[in-house]
């Protein structure tokens, strides 16, 4: 793996934006994806459980979600593909004073429709919500969800209490499905004022009643913008899907080894198509039989096949968490994910095969594969390249 | 004398570089020289409290050479020519 200060980022590539417990790593390849080459880390020494890429408006930037065990959370942003990053001086995200909240950490940075490109989210820890109307220079809480009478009652999970999920529908302008750990799914079909918990079906195996209004442990919910009102969610126990935007939900699990899991990820093309990493439940959280395997639908969850070309098939005790897996948007699909052990694997080819890209990062916390688009020329960012002292 | 913070290494891109900061306030507490410092470097004194006003659980701030965790806090006194260092605690993984 070639690894440079800054990359060489062209037209057409593919980036993998790579958060782990100790920085973040950046990674291209032209669209072939044989070869990467790698940058980083950037933010070394802190913790990054969220990346994002902005690609609306003209736009390339990177955002990053890096937190300091010393010095507190803060969102940074790239415009040149992570040789610098801006930092503020007063961290963009704050909760209000009256909340008595401080932000432990960013869990989600998730854009907008394309048609409102200055709009952003990012989910925190504590769980709430936040917004920016202005391409992420100033973010405000939505106090909707923060005023919610059920937010005294969710309860951290094992990472801490975590809104780690933000669905928009292209469809629905409205519209914004959230997910926190753990409460559950809620919904605003009021661009924020109200919410609804949106937990139907789900049942909460670790609770007295066993399918409470909220108190769920959604890990991860995905969904096509094509069909927005199709949701796959993997629960603390459980697959799920619902065809009606999350009003209800039905179980999802046949032919999963383990209901138990934390990524999911949504086919770029295909609605139908949803991959998922099962995990041995409940304490131990290593794949199930010591097999690493993904687990791809093509039929919206009526059966899921094991992918496991490539993938240690003995003795292998890792574990991939919620933000760790991602496909692009190449046909076919490329499709990655990364391991708490630091280890990131691709498939070029949906899951058929698997590859080793990386063998020793810090534990992954999450992974963003992106196409770069409409990158002009003046803009790619080259390695500078020393000018040569003409002699005396 | 005024009172003289000593800043470290990671929140000297905040201090245009200065490891040493001396305030022209004059301030009675801890509180009340935070305060004057993030006027002038508000990217220390966010990176020191959280916007609650709170010190983070992992940075220790040290007046006259005594951790303020078991003098006062926030609220201990800074006589006049006080040195007040920040200090990532010792920490992580």
């Amino acid at each position: 793996m070639a690894a440079t200060k800054s990359l060489p980022v062209r037209n057409g590539d593919v980036l993998l934006l790579v958060g782990t417990m100790k920085g973040a790593f950046l990674l291209r390849s032209d669209r072939s994806r044989r070869r990467w080459e790698r940058s980083g880390p950037h933010f070394p020494g802190r913790s990054v459980y969220a990346l994002a890429y902005d690609g609306r408006n003209r736009r390339h930037r990177i955002w990053a979600a890096p937190k300091s065990l010393h010095w507190g959370a803060e969102l940074c942003s790239s415009d040149d593909f992570g040789r610098k990053w801006s930092r503020p001086e007063v961290p963009r995200i704050a909760f209000p004073k009256e909340t008595g909240a401080s932000l432990a950490h960013a869990w989600q940075i998730e854009p907008g429709l394309d048609d409102e490109p200055d709009r952003l989210f990012c989910g925190a820890e504590p769980s709430a919500l936040f917004e920016s109307r202005d391409a992420g220079e100033t973010w405000s809480l939505n106090e909707g969800l923060w005023n919610h009478p059920h937010r005294p009652n969710w309860t951290p999970g094992g990472g801490g209490l975590c809104l780690h999920t933000i669905l928009t529908d292209p469809t629905r302008r409205d519209r914004l499905t959230i997910a926190t750990s753990t409460g559950g799914v809620y919904r605003t079909d009021d661009d924020g004022r109200t919410w609804r918990a949106r937990n139907r079906g789900i049942k909460a195996y670790f609770l007295p009643e066993k399918e409470p209004e909220f108190g769920q442990c959604v890990h991860k919910i995905v969904r096509h913008p094509s069909k927005p009102d199709r949701l796959f969610l993997q629960h603390h126990f459980g697959l799920y899907r619902s065809d009606d935007g999350g009003d209800t939900w039905r179980e999802a699990s046949k032919g999963v080894p383990s209901d138990f899991g934390f990524a999911m990820a949504m086919h770029p093309r295909n609605p139908e198509a949803v991959y998922v990493l099962p995990l041995q439940a409940d304490e131990f959280r290593c794949p199930p039989e010591g097999k690493l395997r993904v687990y791809r639908t093509r039929d919206g969850a009526r059966s899921w096949r094991p992918l496991t070309r490539g993938l240690p098939q003995k003795d292998c005790y890792d574990t991939v968490l919620r933000d760790a897996m991602s496909i692009d948007e190449e046909d076919p699909a490329g499709v990655y994910f990364g391991t708490r052990n630091g280890w990131l694997y691709g498939s070029r080819d949906e899951g058929e095969s698997w590859s080793v890209i990386e063998e020793s990062l810090p534990p992954i916390t999450c992974v963003r594969a992106v196409a770069v688009r409409d990158l002009e020329k003046r803009r790619a960012a080259r390695p500078r390249r020393r000018r040569r002292r003409r002699a005396a | 004398m005024p009172v003289r913070f000593f800043v470290p290494g990671p929140l000297r891109e905040f201090s245009e570089g200065r490891a040493e900061i001396a305030l022209s306030a004059t301030p009675r507490t801890l509180k009340e020289a935070l305060e004057a410092l993030g006027r002038e470097y508000p990217g220390i004194t966010r990176r020191v409290l959280d916007e609650q006003g709170e010190v983070r659980p992992h940075v220790n701030l040290f007046v006259g050479g005594e951790c303020v965790r078991f003098a006062d806090g926030l609220e201990t006194a800074l006589p006049d020519g006080s040195e007040v260092a920040i200090l990532p605690a010792v920490s992580g993984g």
